[in-house]
This record gives structure tokens, sequence and C-alpha cells, in this order.
């Protein structure tokens, strides 16, 4: 196949002539400047928090907020009881590490999405402002599975996640781990498809329902 | 599929006359139209966007090659592989070859118009092994042996009993008795099907709406979510791409990302925008063990350096057919090939050429709309001059056209002559029409007057009407 990519290279080049600036490119590459940025979500923080759930409501998702960690557990088990679903859920290894004991109703189960699980509930790396955008990184803690094989899908998600915009999400990756994940998720709403006569319909093959618990503060 | 675009004008009779296709179009008409202009009204910084988008776009194709290099190695540092096919054929034989390579029975397919360009489903099926199509206009479709009529909605020419009819012809081990005149069941139903077939398949297929060099990453836009199930689910992850889908950066893929969903559906923000990098990683639980990028020029590189080297900038939103008034009379089947609309009026003749295509540039009223709605500002209608230009050139315009032309252009070279020759007809039409003011038929012009009549002209030629004004 070496063939072909040199065929096809040596056709493109041919075709943009003299122009092509090596250094240029690679100067723009390694710069990675924004672009225009909306003024919608250039916002204080409190107000990005507000924009966030907002239109992540408009998206269709369900949005509740609560002030700490502590009050998540409570949180799930009550949406869960009205939306008539099953007390166990997939749980993200990444929320391993809250409270669950504190509603001994509730079974989780930390792993990757079974077939079987009707509910997940995952962390999300970041909540973009501008869109009511959940961003979802793949890794171990958090199986990539967990965001569309469930029926339902609960994020928590803190306060302190939720940025302005899509390059800022990409500024705290950068920051953060550093590298691309296998999969970057931006997620807004649940999953519908308009294929039959443009109606809308919730639930083509994604979750039908995206649950989304805004916690106040980060853990003491 | 075969181009079937040289058949256009049977095509668009056929689709007139066509109850059930324009019952499809009347609710198709408006739809995502209105809903573009409400979230591009919503966002103040829209048409500074598309200047921005477009900008992005010319610099990626003014160093194509460059930037295609830089993707490539980026795709092999992060663990994946690109293979490079000049033609479909080359396409097709490395993705059978590496669903041969795990022995591969089904492969999931997201929604790919490139794989439709290059008919990869017949190819796989007389390799024996069976694609799905898993975005649900495309599911449907498949069942029913058609090709998509839109880029973005492949189904839209149906109605629900249409769905239904063939539901029941495929799911036979489901109830015959099932009432299936709801929507919502039918979606239910393609979903409980759909799951069993991502947890089986051994090769997920998808498109890519981008491809970042950055970071080596492919994009899918849904809003299903399919094509997540799809290249999640299976052993091997294969991206099927053509060559002008780069875009340099994370951040210049957020300005585009911002048009695209807007443009298309009216969505502020499509409900999956997917980044996939390379196979899973070790400690991962889940994702693809294998990704591979297959790169497609199929005549992209021959449109550099054009004049149609501006379509190369298109990012498949659909904006364009969905504001359409000839997409909107007569659907996309009558396009006859896999792009409808005003960009497949540009792209299908630059592809297979205009011999094949020539009739598409034509299928336009040239009211501009379709480049007034364009994210990222193509000049569709100057581009189908063009072609337009090529097909007379070729002389592959119909005879009579051309008989007309000519004569047009010896009088038009002849300004006084001009001025006398149509002065006279005026003169007889008026003098001709005087009783009704209108003509139900007219020698030489029975394609017009077939649907409507002619006004009779009032005696005088414009241009007269216009010198004696300004004598005043
Ligand atoms: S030509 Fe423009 S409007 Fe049409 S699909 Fe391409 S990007 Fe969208």
């Amino acid at each position: 196949m070496t063939d072909a990519r040199s065929q096809i290279l040596g056709l493109v080049r041919r075709a943009r002539g003299e122009r092509a600036d090596a250094a240029a490119v690679d100067a723009r590459l390694a710069a990675r400047r924004p672009n225009l940025i909306p003024a919608r979500a250039q916002l204080p923080h409190a107000e990005q928090v507000a924009l966030f759930l907002k239109m992540a409501a408009e998206a269709a998702c369900t949005v509740e907020r609560v002030a700490a960690d502590a009050d998540v557990p409570e949180a799930l088990a009550t949406y869960l009881a009205a939306q008539n679903l099953p007390a166990e859920v997939r749980i993200a290894p990444s929320l391993a590490g809250l409270p669950w004991d504190r509603r001994p109703t509730l079974t989780v189960r930390p792993g990757k999405a079974d077939p079987a699980d009707a509910v997940s509930v995952t962390g999300a790396f970041a909540g973009v402002a501008e869109t009511g955008t959940l961003m979802m990184l793949s890794g171990p803690e958090h199986p990539t599975t967990l965001n569309f094989l469930p029926d339902t899908h609960v994020v928590v998600i803190r306060a302190s996640q939720v940025v302005g915009t899509y390059e800022d999400g990409w500024a705290r990756l950068r920051a953060g781990p550093g590298t691309m994940p296998r999969t970057v998720n931006f997620i807004t709403g649940p999953s519908r498809t308009a294929d039959i006569e443009m109606t809308l319909y919730m639930g083509a093959h994604g979750p039908r329902r995206l649950h989304v618990i805004l916690v106040d503060s980060d853990p003491s | 599929m075969q181009p079937q675009s040289h058949a256009f004008k049977d095509n668009v009779r056929t689709a007139l006359a066509d109850a059930n296709l324009q019952r499809a179009l009347d609710r198709f008409k408006g739809g995502f139209a209105v809903k573009r202009k409400i979230v591009a009204d919503k966002l103040p910084e829209f048409e500074a966007l598309r200047d921005e988008a477009k900008g992005i776009k010319d610099h990626v194709l003014a160093n194509l090659d460059l930037y295609l290099e830089r993707y490539e190695a980026k795709v092999v540092e992060t663990g994946g592989t690109v293979h490079w096919a000049r033609t479909p054929a080359e396409a097709r034989a490395i993705i059978t070859d590496i669903c041969r390579s795990v022995d591969a029975k089904t492969v999931t397919k997201g929604k790919s118009m490139v794989a439709e360009e290059i008919a990869l489903n017949d190819h796989l099926e007389a390799a024996g092994i069976r694609p799905i199509e898993t975005d649900l206009g495309e599911y449907i479709i498949q069942l029913r042996k058609e090709i998509p009529s839109h880029i973005i909605a492949p189904a839209i020419h149906l109605n629900k009993e249409d769905v239904a009819k063939a539901f029941r012809e495929a799911h036979t081990h489901r109830d015959p008795a099932r009432p299936l005149d709801d929507g919502g069941v039918l979606v239910g139903e393609a979903r409980a099907e759909l799951r069993e077939r991502y947890l089986a398949a051994d090769v997920g297929i998808t498109g890519a709406n981008f491809l970042i060099a950055e970071t080596g990453s492919s994009i899918i836009v849904t809003n299903e979510g399919n094509g997540d199930l799809t290249q999640i689910l299976p052993k091997v992850h294969i991206v099927l791409a053509t060559i002008e889908k780069v875009v340099p950066t994370l951040e210049d893929v957020s300005t585009i990302l911002r048009l695209l969903a807007r443009s298309a559906t009216g969505q502020e923000f499509s409900v999956y925008t997917t980044l996939s990098t390379g196979p899973r990683r070790d400690a991962d639980l889940d994702g693809p063990g294998q990704y591979h990028v297959v790169l497609l020029d199929n005549g992209r590189s021959g449109m550099l350096g054009t004049e149609f080297q501006d379509m190369l900038r298109c990012i498949r939103c659909a904006a364009c057919i969905n504001h359409c008034p000839v997409y909107a009379a007569v659907g996309g089947h009558a396009y006859g090939w896999v792009y409808p609309g005003p960009m497949g009026s540009v792209l299908t003749p630059s592809l297979v050429g205009v011999r094949e295509a020539g009739h598409l540039p034509n299928a336009s009223t040239f009211c501009g709309k379709c480049e007034s709605v364009c994210p990222m500002k193509i000049p569709l209608p100057k581009m189908m001059r063009h072609l337009r230009e090529r097909e007379f050139e070729g002389a592959l315009s119909p005879p009579a056209t051309r008989f007309g032309l000519s004569v047009w252009g010896f009088f038009a070279r002849r300004p006084a002559l001009y001025r006398a020759a149509t002065g006279l007809a005026m003169r007889m039409l008026g003098w001709a029409g005087r009783r009704e003011g209108r003509f139900r038929s007219l020698p030489l012009a029975g394609g017009w007057t077939s649907v409507r009549d002619m006004p009779a002209p009032q005696g005088r030629t414009f241009q007269a009407i216009w010198a004696e004004r300004r004598r005043g």
C-alpha cells in the first residue's frame, strides 16, 4: 500500500504547487491557538454553572443540584424510585469512593457495563456550559460502555468541573491527563432519532434518560 | 452503487408523480430549515464562525499533504494503523482483508456516506461478511435495499407504513400480528433488534466527520449513539474517511463543530460527538483492540487546485439540501447517486464525471439559498455554472439547446441586429397573443408551455422601453 500512499501524497503535492510551508503547519499544530470564542459562555464561574444546567435541561437532560458528596446516594435513590427503576446500578470505578452505604437499599457494582444493566452512574471529566455538554474520558476508572449500553445514565459532576467552552475542556485535558484517552465522548442529552417521519423519539440506541446530579462542593 | 445520474430527467418525472414520496417531502419542507434559523440566530457569532471555519479548511487544503503526513504519524504513535486507498476497489479490499484477518462473520456499521460511495455493503456480502447498518434510517433503507435519499436523514423519503412493512418482512421471528402503527414502537423494535447485533459483531465500521492532525483522532457526530456502540463493542474498529477530512487542532475542530449541528439539524450540539484515538489502552476495561483508518482519495486529489477545490471544504451538514427548492420537489433518489441536492450537483459530476452526471448542475433555479446557508461558504451556484460550461464545451448538452444557444450567440454578438430582431419578435408575439394575453403552447417552447402558460409580451422590448425612459 506504500504505493497508494506515495501516489496520493504526490498528487496532492502537485496540485497545491509551491505554497506549502511545513514550518507554518508545525507552528500551528504546536500553538493550538483558539479561534473565535462565543461570548455566551465567557462568564463568572457561578453563571457558567447555571448556564450549564439550563442548556443541559434544554437538551432533554433532567438535572438536580446537591450540596455535597454525602447527598448523592440519597439523590440517586430518590431519582430511581421516582422513575420506577431498580435500585441496582453499575457505577464507574471512579465513583467507588462515594458514601454509598448511606443508602443501604442501593446496590452499586463498579465495572464496565453489562448488557443487562438498566442503570449506570458515572462521573464526567468536565461539563461544558455553552451547550450543556458532558465531556467524558475513557479509562479504567470510566469504561465507555457505561455511557451507552444502559437505558438510564446518571452523571455525577462537581460544580468545579464546569467550564465555559469546548476549548476550556481541551485546556483541562492537556493540563491534567496530558494525553488523549482512547475515547472522548461529548454528550448533550439522551439518545434520540428523527429518522421516522421527522418525529423525535428518545432512546434510539443509547440511554433514554440522562440525569445530571451537580454537586456544589468539592470533597474536603 | 453505479451512478444513475444520467437518468435524472426520467427520475424527476417519476418522483413528481409519486404520491407517497410527495407526502414524505411535504413533511420535510421547512423542518430542518426552520430549526437551523432559530439556533443560528441564538449565536451572534454564527456568521463570523463561518468565515473562521472557511479559513481553517482553506489552510488545510493548501497544505493537505503535510497535514495528512502529520495525522498519519499521530495515528501510528497512538497504536493505530493507516491504510491508503486510491480507489473504491482498493478501499474495499483493505476492509475485507481486515475483516478476514479476525474471521469476521458480521460487522456493524455507523452511517458513512463514503461507505455508500464505494458500495461497501455489496462487496462485504459478496465476501461472505454480513454488514448491518445501525443508524435507524440506514437500517431501514438497508432492509429495503435502497440508497440514502438524504445525507443526514437517509430514510426521509419514507412514511411510517413503509417502515412497518420493512420490519414485518425482516423480523419474521416476531409476532406477525403485532401492531406497528406507532413511530415509537418502530424505534423500540429496531433498538431491540440492533442491540443483539452490536453485541455479536466482530468488527465495527464508522465514517469520520473529521480527522485531527494534532492528535491522530477521528470524530463521529450522531444523535442516536449507534456509531458509539458500533465502535466500542467489537474487537476491531475501522474508520473509513476521505483525505480532505483533516483539520489541524482540537481548537479548529471545536470551531467547525459549533457550525455543524446548528447547520444540519438545527441543534445547539449533536447528542454524541466522539473522538477516537487508537485502540483501547492496556488498562481499559472496554473498547476495540484494533484501530484502523482507511484513507480514501477517490477523486479528491483531482479537485485540488481546480475551480472545484472549494467543494472539499464541505462538512456534509446537508444545509444546502434542506434549503433547496429542487430537492424539496423531487427528493434525493432522483439525483441517481449517494449525494443529492446542491452539494451532490457539484460533487457527483466532479467525482463520477460530467458525462454521467451533467444533468445535475442544471437542476438549479440559481436562487442562491444553498450558498447563503452553507456553513463553509462554498460557492455552490458558481460551481454549478462551471459544470454547465463543461457540459457545453464537452458537447454533452442536447442538440436543441446547443442550436438555440448558438443562434442566440449570433445575435448577442451583433447588438443592432439583436435589437432589430427582438423588436420584431416582440411585436409579432404581442400581436399574436393580444386576445388572451397568454399562450397555451408555442413552437420550440413545448417544455415551457406543457406545464404553464407563456404570458404574451406587450409588444415592445425591455431595451426599447429603457431607452425611451432614459431619453425621458
Ligand atoms: S455544501 Fe455546505 S451546506 Fe452543503 S453539505 Fe456541504 S457544508 Fe453543508
